[in-house]
């Protein structure tokens, strides 16, 4: 079982890494159209209003919640010297991830 | 790549996630407290513009996320598609001058 979370866990962290690191360029290219004036911007942020667009973006935020979650463990485990909480740092991530997912939900 | 360059790779990938664990933070945080209400260009420039301490921040994190990103990448492309040719670290270094090039764009767009 122990093995299992630890494998989905870095499943997570991978696919999330992969799906940010595609979503970066638009991100970037959405806030440069800055450089072109407020009413661009806020043209770009008028086509984020759409559903499918929000639930995207609620979709990446969580993928970025996951990594950094997943991050911190590899972090903790690769320079912490073996403490026995440390086997509790998968469910943090993944408890970390649901609440920023859930404050994300409540805030839109 | 020599041994010692895979070294540093491992370093830079582990110093990048440290500084980012900070910005991610700090960005998520943010990005709660500024959707409440709906986003809009007037209150996104309005917090942003001409403050250095925001373009001081967005460009440490562009930097570390362009360093970051295409090493991670690098273990994805090795471990899953096994492209280990020398194109592949070309690639990435391109990826990563796109990434910095574009995300200080960003920084410099919300900042002017």
């Amino acid at each position: 079982m122990k093995k299992e979370s630890s494998y989905w866990v870095f499943v997570v962290h991978r696919v999330s890494g992969i799906a940010l690191a595609a979503f970066l360029p638009l991100h970037f290219w959405a806030l440069g159209c800055a450089l072109e004036g407020e009413t661009r911007l806020d043209g770009v942020l008028a086509w984020t209003e759409q559903p499918l667009v929000k639930l995207g973006e609620w979709a990446i935020v969580i993928a970025l919640a996951a990594h950094l979650g997943g991050g911190l463990r590899v972090l903790a485990l690769e320079f912490l010297p073996w403490r026995d909480w440390q086997k509790g740092l998968a469910a943090a991530a993944a408890a970390l991830t649901a609440a920023v997912g859930l404050a994300l939900a409540l805030s839109l | 790549m020599t041994p010692k360059g895979e070294s540093l790779l491992w370093i830079a990938q582990r110093a990048s996630a440290a500084v980012l664990a900070i910005c991610v933070t700090v960005h998520l945080a943010t990005i709660i407290y500024a959707v409440q209400g709906g986003l809009n260009a007037a209150e996104i420039l309005g917090r942003t513009r001409g403050n250095g301490a925001w373009l001081a921040f967005y460009s440490i994190f562009v930097l570390a996320v362009a360093v970051h990103a295409p090493i991670g990448l690098r273990s994805v492309l090795m471990e899953w598609l096994g492209w280990r040719a020398r194109s592949r670290d070309l690639v990435l270094a391109a990826f990563a001058v796109v990434l910095a090039w574009m995300g200080m764009r960003a920084a410099l767009g919300v900042f002017l």
